[in-house]
């Protein structure tokens, strides 16, 4: 992402949050006594609501369920809501209007009921209603077409643009002084020229002209060049030969355009939520197709790529997509270590996965990449009898927090076996 | 320290310093290099070279400019229980015919990759075997039938069954004979299959015959008790056991469940300093003879009048009636024998593999007299494990020739290649109308029948057994059927037209028949959920009944001599069963092929054993492979075999095992030594496996080479490795045996471990500290870790070729000491092998010394030391120098001279080398590539593994976390392992008892300060001389 597309991002959520408080302005609640604006019911709710809701409902789209935004534009009694979430088929049953047409509409999907008290669901409301009234905002940043390559700047990418303008002033700055030293000599040789009472020596100096065919031949100016040259040359050979085998940006086209971007960015689905080993096995599993269907049963159904899971499924043919991240067989990695136990972010490995429409190795995935980490990382160890007795005997003699490296995380056979 | 000290010696090459054996001990890795073919004119030459270098460089530079696309496909709808990469283990039960085993089969990603025991068995306590733990190699034999055949063509199901259907009909409506053969089958509910095709046909009988019979005890019980059966037996019971040919911890009857008593009365410790006393009566050297105290050869024509001798020498003491059988013998110990079990009345066992009713009955009448019925046998609680019936085999050999029967169901047995009259049967099967088979592969007999229905491997069956009334057991698929293949009692069923699944059937008779024996599950859903996790499902036998002796002795001794003689002259032929091989049907499985028999330790062959003296005077010598073929001629049959001289064997015998010869059973198996099974012969109305007249053998001068690794990784002038003593001398001092090098230094003699060079690693150690400790009294040689290790570790088969040339790779071997029983100061009597000499077994696997001499001699550091006290191995760094395995004192190493996998050359390498057989690998365990050293990592990924449960559960880890392979398998427990730094572990336990007792180090003086720890072996002898 560009500093200048993140500006104009910002821009554009300033403008918008003001559009839309403005226009929340201009709404009539009929209910609006009765939901609370506090913070605490709100926050109660949000987290009522992830908990339970998220699985079927968004606030602003169509899921499993309507957008809930809806109850708040429809303007149903909270009495209403309150019954249907607590037995959504006995309001069918009893022949409400209302909740007929919209079991109707959404297939004869059953709610399933919530034994949440008139207050808890209340908050739930005073949560939609919140959210409904501050929509979020929209992203706009420019999305990398397939093909182009990723914006890699990623995390880092802010710090690096600052050292590069800095380090472009300062040769601007540099090649300013040149400039004005050399301005400078020549008005010294200039004048000096002009003194009559110069001695032969230092006349010498003044009237000697810059000679090209005498520094070419001179060896300690050809032996530098020389000696650069090599260096440069070698130095570029070794950096390609340990890039050799190394995938690092390896972006291939998967046959179906998953986006982590709509499912992990803006859905915040939890990567756990499809990656299911990632905390009791070495694999983190690519998720098989009957997770998908957990929603897409219902959700962009007509969608071309969602067509393709349709047709894996029917014609029993198991989705092939492209291996990423390729460890050698001869390296040994565990997610369950390090996301269960280590509680590593998935970021710290997969990158702004979150971001990403199409997914490409972020980091090198070389033996000095997971070293690096295991001497840098402290080890996670609240809680964990395991490490108990270890950083006991830690403490004793070292100030310094336990990292990776202090129980043994440089050792070969942690990894290769 | 060194007054009592025996000579011990692996071979005889070595004990006499054959100077061709000394030049080649002396070097780590053989000199020659015989990579292309001997045959092949010319050979690779130089320029072959070049060019394979040229395309080598285009092709590497060519692969490296774009990097493979790797496809990662997960499941459609995943199962709930599979979660790739995290294992799944399943209860279940390995039956092959009679031999039982419950167990627990590992599976990852769906597929079985490993078998472990089942501790929640009371029968085999989660002990293994070699061949069981093999067995899940033999589910990815690329030999197995694919789907159901007719005369050689595929065929559907539906169709067979139409067929088959028509023709059961057809003959039942003729009011034709049908036969069932099959060997012993546990599964009650496969019975009841085989009984609904009875109701359907009438006249169906269920002919059952075992490779290895042992009706003759049947006979005997029925005579001596009124019961024919086989009574269970408990050594764990037995202060004093006499064996009489009965290898019961390799072979006979139930040898895991055997070898699991057996090593609780072979331990001792401060605590507790008693042990059996084992007396062995044998011809052939077996594993359970070269574990026994005092061990006798005999020969088998003597085998009835002795246990005559042994039954009137403890009459005499009871005051009973003698035999008129069993005068004049003269063996060594047996009055010894009889002495100390009747002073142990009712603590004694006495067991005799013969397949004669006479001395099984006899046999019989000597535990009876000394009260051994009740306490270590018990006849209320009869096995199932032999159920063959020689008299009805015999009778239907007979039928078919005479032509009276119209149809055979070969259920999976192999009668043509191992029953005796297998020829007549081949033969008499053209006369057959109907002829179908179950069997698992084209075999010896399935090549010769109609119709083909083949049944699952016992990996993708439901099914049940029962080993003991009582006992029942449970088999369960851990993977989906990898065939169109069906299983044997449903198709009985199909054919009995009851179209039930097997599964359901299987179910319902569980409802109806074992469920209402209990009463913890109140649902017969739970019940079945239970007994499916614990694989077993036992309920206490209540019969009590007392057996009175009512055996026709007068007639027992008359059969004795006729059939037996105290003397006699001629040859003798003894067939046996190896510990791996077995009867032969899982003959096609590399790993058991190559595994080294516990006592020869020749792979890939049968050979006749002989004794020493028999080539001396025949003028052979043995040098390591090196032998000769010998021409065996018994009766109008003759073939040759090679000969390997075997200390211990009884002059005039000689051994040849059986479970060899196959012609058909695929690729690994087939020409690999050649089929006695022909040579047995019937004694008293039972097939007998020894012959004792009519026996000629000469020996030839054709050279012939027996792969064989018994002196492979031979370290000379280290007479300290084997420690040993006697109970009497263990009692006064447990340290008693103690052989332990001192150093002299200026402050007076000191331990060789005093003074070192290196710091150590040990003060590094504060997380884990991995340690083993090794029970020589416990260990029997069964080899069970070897397979086990194999399994686990996707440690590579080389083949005969590769083992003649030492390269072996198996990582843990066990080494089989002979000694001498000469006295130390007789020189020149140390330099004769010993007729019937001393066995120690010594299990040796990568020592994971803390000062490791393999480490400081890397010059790529991919040896190292880890805080764990681990000896690791990156095999990515190693470049193949091999110092480390030359400066190895152990000699654990092992060097990838090929690349075994994908690699045509090894095509009997099939876990690696077909796509069936890839399935069997640990996934977690990388396959080592050509020109790096590999050695046992104690199982580092079951040790990773472990801590991190135990980290994902917040705790430290235990013993139940973490087990290495090998002590894992052990029948015995003679292996266990651990990490020293936790209290509650057993091997800090044991370390912290036997410090100061049996424990020590393998070549302790060098400092090396390894990791694994012996425990003396202690023998249960008088004195610590050999002879009585």
């Amino acid at each position: 992402m560009s500093l200048k597309n993140s500006f104009a991002g910002y821009a554009l959520a300033l403008v918008l949050t003001c559009a839309t408080l403005l226009s929340a302005g201009t709404t009539v609640f009929a209910q609006a006594d009765q939901i609370p604006t506090d913070e605490q019911a709100i926050s109660n709710g949000k987290a009522l609501f992830e908990d339970n809701c998220t699985v079927c409902h968004s606030v602003h789209e169509r899921v499993v369920g309507p957008a809930l935004k809806q109850v708040i534009e429809e303007n149903r009694s909270l009495p209403w809501i309150i019954s249907f979430v607590q037995n959504s088929q006995k309001v069918i049953q009893s022949g409400d209007k209302d909740a007929v047409a919209l079991y109707n509409e959404f297939n004869k999907t059953e709610m399933p009921s919530f034994a949440f008290s008139p207050e808890q669901i209340t908050s739930i409301v005073a949560y939609i209603k919140h959210e409904t009234e501050n929509p979020p905002v929209k992203e706009v940043a420019e999305v990398p077409e397939g093909g182009t390559g990723p914006a890699v700047s990623g995390g880092t990418g802010v710090s690096s643009e600052y050292l590069t303008i800095l380090l472009v002033v300062l040769l601007v700055v540099l090649v300013l002084i040149l400039i004005v030293l050399a301005l400078i000599v020549s008005v010294l040789t200039g004048y000096l020229k002009k003194d009559q009472q110069l001695e032969e020596a230092d006349r010498e100096i003044v009237e000697s002209k810059f000679d090209l065919q005498k520094l070419l031949t001179n060896k300690a100016f050809l032996g530098f060049v020389v000696f650069a040259f090599t260096a440069i040359v070698l130095k570029t050979v070794i950096d390609g030969l340990f890039m050799v085998g190394i995938q690092q940006n390896y972006q291939p086209k998967q046959p179906i355009a998953f986006s982590h971007k709509i499912h992990a960015g803006q859905m915040e689905i939890d990567c756990n939520y499809c990656h299911t080993g990632v905390r009791k096995s070495k694999s983190a599993n690519i998720p098989s197709a009957n997770i998908c269907m957990n929603c897409h049963t219902e959700i962009k159904k007509d969608s071309p790529e969602i067509q393709k899971i349709y047709a894996a499924l029917e014609n029993d043919q198991p989705i092939e997509w492209v291996r990423i991240h390729n460890l050698p067989d001869l390296a040994y990695f565990n997610h369950s270590q390090h996301v269960k136990v280590g509680e590593v972010e998935c970021q710290t490995c997969h990158g702004p996965i979150e971001t990403m429409d199409v997914v490409y190795q972020y980091a090198d995935l070389t033996m000095g990449w997971c070293i690096n980490c295991h001497r840098e990382t402290e080890l996670n160890t609240e809680g964990n009898d395991y490490y108990t007795k270890l950083v006991q005997l830690h403490n004793e003699h070292s100030k310094e927090p336990m990292k990776v490296v202090d129980i043994g995380g440089l050792e070969c056979a942690k990894c290769h076996y | 320290m060194k007054d009592n000290k025996k000579t011990y010696w692996k071979g005889l090459e070595q004990l006499t310093n054959d100077p061709e054996f000394v030049k080649r001990s002396e070097k780590e890795f053989p000199e020659y290099l015989p990579i292309a073919e001997k045959n092949e004119e010319g050979g690779s030459s130089r320029r072959d070279f070049l060019k394979m270098m040229g395309f080598g460089i285009a092709a590497a530079s060519l692969a490296a400019c774009e990097a493979p696309v790797r496809k990662a496909i997960p499941y459609l709808n995943k199962p709930v229980d599979v979660d790739p990469g995290v294992p799944n283990y399943y209860a279940s039960t390995y039956a092959n015919g009679g031999d039982y085993c419950s167990i627990v089969v590992k599976t990852r990603e769906g597929r079985p990759i490993k078998i472990e025991g089942n501790k929640l068995s009371k029968i085999t306590k989660g002990g293994v075997s070699a061949q069981v733990e093999a067995s899940v190699l033999s589910l990815y034999d690329k030999e197995r039938l694919q789907g159901p055949l007719a005369n050689g063509k595929k065929i559907s199901w539906e169709d067979l069954d139409k067929e088959i259907i028509k023709e059961l009909d057809a003959i039942a409506s003729r009011g034709g004979q049908i036969r069932i053969v099959s060997n012993t089958v546990l599964s009650p509910t496969t019975k009841a299959a085989i009984a609904e095709l009875n109701n359907k046909y009438g006249k169906l009988e269920h002919v059952v015959y075992d490779p290895q019979s042992s009706y003759g005890m049947v006979l005997a019980n029925e005579k001596s008790f009124g019961k024919a059966v086989i009574p269970s037996y408990d050594f764990s019971k037995a202060e004093v056991i006499v064996g009489v040919g009965a290898d019961f911890l390799g072979t006979w009857l139930s040898p895991v469940e055997f070898t699991k008593q057996y090593s609780k009365t072979r331990k001792v410790s401060k605590k507790k300093p008693e042990m059996s006393r084992h007396f062995q009566f044998e011809s052939n050297l077996s594993l359970t003879g070269s574990n026994a105290d005092y061990r006798t050869t005999i020969k088998p024509s003597q085998e009835g009048q002795l246990v005559a001798a042994l039954y009137n020498l403890i009459a005499k003491k009871a005051g009973a009636p003698a035999m008129s059988a069993g005068k004049g013998l003269k063996v060594d110990n047996l009055e010894k024998a009889a002495k100390e079990l009747w002073a142990n009345r009712g603590k004694g066992l006495v067991v005799a593999s013969s397949n004669d009713e006479a001395v099984q009955m006899t046999v019989n009448a000597i535990n009876n007299l000394l009260g051994n019925y009740g306490s270590t046998i018990d006849l209320n609680l009869p096995v199932n494990y032999r159920q063959g019936d020689d008299k009805a085999m015999a009778k239907f050999v007979k039928d078919l020739q005479a032509g009276r029967v119209q149809g055979v169901i070969f259920f999976n047995s192999n009668p043509v290649y191992d029953y005796k009259d297998g020829a007549a049967i081949g033969k008499a099967l053209s006369k057959v109308k109907l002829t179908i088979a179950t069997n698992d592969r084209m075999d010896e007999t399935t090549s010769l029948v109609k119709y083909v229905a083949p049944d699952h491997h016992f990996l993708e069956s439901w099914n049940d057994a029962e080993p003991k009334p009582g006992h029942y057991s449970l088999s369960q698929p851990s993977i989906t059927p990898l065939f169109k293949t069906r299983q044997a009692g449903e198709s009985f069923l199909a054919w009995a037209g009851n179209k039930t699944e097997f599964y359901s059937y299987l179910n319902n008779r569980w409802k109806s028949d074992h469920f209402p024996q209990q009463s913890k599950q109140s649902s017969f859903d739970t019940f079945w959920k239970q007994s499916l996790y614990d694989g077993v499902f036992e309920v206490p036998v209540k019969e009590n009944a007392v057996f009175a002796f009512a055996g026709n002795l007068s007639g027992a001794a008359s059969a004795i001599n006729k059939n037996y003689k105290t003397n006699n002259s001629g040859v003798e032929v003894i067939l046996y069963q190896k510990v791996g091989i077995g009867s032969g049907n899982q003959a096609n499985n590399p790993w058991l092929q190559e595994m080294p028999d516990p006592i020869t330790k020749a792979t890939w062959d049968n050979y006749l054993t002989v004794s020493q003296s028999w080539a001396n005077e025949n003028g052979i010598k043995v040098i390591e492979e090196n032998t000769v073929l010998a021409n065996v001629t018994v009766g109008n049959q003759s073939f040759k075999v090679p000969v390997i001289v075997q200390p211990g064997q009884a002059d005039g015998t000689v051994g040849l095992a059986l479970g060899y010869g196959r012609t058909k059973a695929g690729k690994v198996a087939n020409g690999v030594g050649v089929n006695v099974y022909p040579l047995a012969n019937e004694v008293n109305g039972t097939v007998n496996y020894t012959i004792t007249s009519g026996v000629k053998i000469e020996a030839t001068t054709e050279a012939h080479t027996v792969a064989r690794t018994q002196t492979h990784e031979t370290y000379m002038e280290r007479h300290n490795v084997i420690q040993e003593t006697v109970l009497s001398e263990y009692k006064k001092d447990p340290k008693a045996g103690l052989d332990q090098m001192m150093i002299a230094t200026s402050q007076g003699t000191k331990k060789a471990t005093a003074i070192s060079l290196w710091k150590g690693h040990k003060q590094s150690y504060n997380n884990h500290h991995w340690m083993m400790a090794i029970d020589m009294n416990a260990c029997t040689g069964c080899g069970a870790c070897t397979v086990a290790c194999q399994v686990e570790n996707n440690v590579p088969v080389v083949g005969r070729d590769e083992v003649i040339n030492r390269r072996e790779m198996h990582w843990i071997r066990i080494d089989r000491y002979y000694s001498s029983d000469a006295a130390p100061e007789d020189l020149q009597g140390l330099e004769v092998a010993s007729k019937n000499p001393e066995v120690t077994f010594q299990p040796v696997m990568c020592q994971q010394c803390n000062n490791a001499p393999c480490e400081t001699v890397c010059p790529v550091a991919a040896t190292t030391h880890s805080t764990e006290g681990l000896n690791m191995m990156a095999y990515n760094r190693c470049i193949g120098t091999r110092y480390c395995a030359n400066n190895c004192p152990y000699k654990v190493r092992r060097f990838n001279w090929f690349k075994y996998f994908e690699n045509d050359k090894f095509d009997k390498n099939t876990p690696m080398n077909n796509d069936l057989g890839r399935m069997v690998l640990n996934p977690d365990v990388v396959v080592r590539s050509r020109g790096v050293m590999e050695k046992c990592t104690f199982c580092v990924q079951r040790i990773q593994y472990g801590k991190l449960s135990a980290k994902k559960e917040g705790r430290r880890p235990t013993d139940e976390d973490i087990n290495t392979a090998c002590a894992q398998a052990c029948p015995a427990d003679a292996i266990v392992f651990g990490d020293v730094l936790n209290p509650e572990s057993k091997v800090a336990k044991i370390m912290k008892e036997e410090e100061e007792g049996r424990a020590y180090a393998m070549l302790e003086e060098l400092n090396v300060s390894p990791n694994v720890y012996y425990l003396r072996k202690v023998r249960n002898k008088d004195t610590q001389k050999n002879k009585a």
